[in-house]
């Protein structure tokens, strides 16, 4: 009799170990499911370099580029602001920091890192948006550059942990050896910790980079979710996933609109797949 | 010499700089929140219905919705999230398929959050015909937060050290009995940690919700899991953006509820971390 209830106990045990693999493959199938009808209205190569998406119009017309360029912008805006910043923000608390001021910032990274996305959205727009609008005298604040902005803050979490793990893998006889060597502590992190944590730190930024690119409410909030070819940064323009959260309360189930919303989520789920595997192999290399 | 400590005086000023660029930022956000938010808070605020076109009473109903959705989700994602855990701290071995799951639990964790919302729209909205309700919600927010609770209830199983294991399987104690009485228990403040993370990021997210259960406006309590509900994130972006002249108050008083409430279970996680840190044992 135990030994029955054990069995099924470990057989349950071992399904749920397996759900999560479940899970990924049940999320891609129903992208999938919902989002290849959309290949019958319009060609694959049409709908990722289309360049116009009016997804009501009379016909619709079902162009992503001006997405696609949408989050790129933001993202590339957000990396250029996170990358040093957050990388720097690792040194100092894993290099420099004292142990006590360690705690604090290691919690205020935390607190960062447990705001919501829609608080983030909200203070963005009441504080952001407006400075935005005056320091570059725009009709509007809602751009671009106020999204990468928010955004950038957003993946610091992130790339901060991240990189500050990798720091501190750094085998603790490689500091030493430099220090004795007569390197200054600066010249140890820049020549010795840095280049031996290069790996982990470009993991760290990938993962920055696809929370970025992820992010929806903080973004369709603040980048005021202009649907066109942007040419500067310093205009509205509208991502990936804000089309998405936008849009698919008005999309009729089963209609051409719903299924290119769901067909921008195929491209989502693999940009975000491809990052985090390519993530996972530097983190795994290190080791 | 003195060239390169000056160098070094430079550079520490700016990682410095770097790290004052993102702390002031986050202080200043929660000041300000609690500062212009806390003036908003009555109990007419957090116990009465929106009214007027969500421009004047409170937002108890969106409260009670997102209550109901995270404790949704918590029953669904724990008791899975628990097992998955056990099975990768104590029967996976080093081999490719653990390296697999391994990788979809980072794959699960990455996936964005509007993605999720689609999932749930496709599987459990329109596939399984729950319709926009309370349990579609709950069932995206409880497979998104999934990796949160098998990360942490992991590293908390595989912290109980192995001689406590050893000492309980040479008494005769079968394996599930080591773990159900010896493994568990001494895990327990770290799974439950992980659980108010969970908790906490099922709360603040928006984008899952917005097609598999949210409801702009229900002035009104749900009364099935196959309702819809209102829920604080949505309700936030809702009166930020949807609805023009709203009191700058109400909103402020939103996020301020909101954000009390995801960083009180941060708070309440960070010191059970540290409570458990220090009474350790071993």
């Amino acid at each position: 009799m135990r030994k029955l209830k054990e069995f099924i106990i470990e057989k349950l045990i071992l399904i749920c170990g397996l759900a999560s693999i479940f899970f990924v493959v049940l999320i891609f199938l129903f992208l999938l499911k919902e989002g290849l009808a959309v290949f019958k209205t319009v060609g694959p190569f049409k709908f990722l370099f289309g360049k116009s998406w009016y997804p009501i119009s009379e016909p619709a017309q079902l162009g992503i580029l001006p997405l696609i360029f949408g989050s790129l912008l933001v993202t590339l805006g957000a990396a250029i602001i996170s990358i040093p910043v957050g990388v720097g923000c690792a040194v100092y608390i894993a290099e420099i920091a004292p142990a006590k001021i360690k705690e604090i910032l290691k919690a205020g990274i935390e607190l960062l890192a447990a705001i919501p996305s829609v608080v983030l959205g909200f203070v963005g727009m009441i504080t952001l948006v407006p400075l935005v609008k005056s320091v570059f005298h725009l009709p509007t604040g809602l751009t671009a550059l106020s999204g990468s902005i928010m955004l950038a803050f957003m993946a610091m979490p992130t790339i901060v942990s991240v990189a500050e793990d990798a720091l501190y893998s750094v085998p603790k006889t490689y500091k030493e050896g430099a220090l004795a060597l007569g390197a200054t502590h600066w010249q140890t992190i820049w020549r010795v910790m840095l280049p031996a944590s290069s790996s982990g730190i470009l993991a760290a930024v990938m993962l920055g980079i696809g929370r970025v690119i992820g992010e929806t409410m903080a973004v369709m909030m603040i980048t005021g979710n202009a649907a066109v070819m942007p040419n500067s940064i310093l205009v509205p323009v509208r991502t990936l996933t804000a089309t998405i959260a936008a849009e698919m309360g008005e999309a009729v189930v089963g209609s051409e609109h719903y299924f290119a919303l769901f067909a921008i989520g195929i491209v989502l789920f693999i940009i975000s797949f491809a990052i985090n595997v390519t993530a996972d192999l530097f983190l795994h290399k290190r080791q | 010499m003195r060239n390169s400590h000056r160098t070094q005086n430079i550079a520490f000023f700016f990682l410095l700089l770097a790290t004052l660029l993102i702390i002031i930022p986050v202080g200043l956000i929660v000041v300000v929140i609690i500062q212009k938010g806390l003036p908003a808070i009555n109990w007419q605020f957090v116990s009465d219905i929106p009214r007027q076109g969500m421009r004047t009473g409170g937002i108890f109903p969106a409260i009670v919705g997102t209550f109901y959705l995270v404790s949704g989700a918590i029953l669904f994602a724990l008791p899975i999230g628990l097992l998955a855990a056990i099975y990768l701290s104590e029967y996976a071995k080093e081999n490719l398929l653990t390296r697999i799951i391994k990788l979809a639990i980072v794959n699960l964790a990455g996936v964005p959050s509007v993605v999720y919302g689609l999932f749930g729209l496709a599987l459990f909205v329109v596939f399984l015909k729950f319709g926009a309700s309370i349990l579609a919600g709950s069932l995206t927010l409880g497979i998104m937060i999934l990796p949160v609770i098998i990360t942490t209830s992991r590293e908390a199983l595989e912290s109980v050290p192995q001689s406590f294991r050893e000492v309980s399987l040479s008494l005769g104690a079968s394996k599930w009995q080591t773990i159900r009485h010896i493994v568990l228990p001494n895990a327990i403040p770290g799974i439950l940690t992980g659980t108010i993370l969970g908790l906490g990021r099922a709360a603040g997210e928006t984008a899952p919700i917005l097609f598999t259960v949210a409801a702009f406006y229900l002035p009104r309590l749900p009364k099935s899991i196959f309702d819809q509900a209102m829920a604080l994130p949505y309700h936030l972006y809702v009166i930020s953006t949807q609805v023009p002249n709203v009191d700058e108050k109400i909103r402020y008083g939103t996020a301020f509820v909101l954000l009390t409430l995801v960083l009180f279970m941060n708070l309440v996680a960070i010191i059970i971390r540290t409570k458990f840190r220090k009474k350790k044992k071993w």
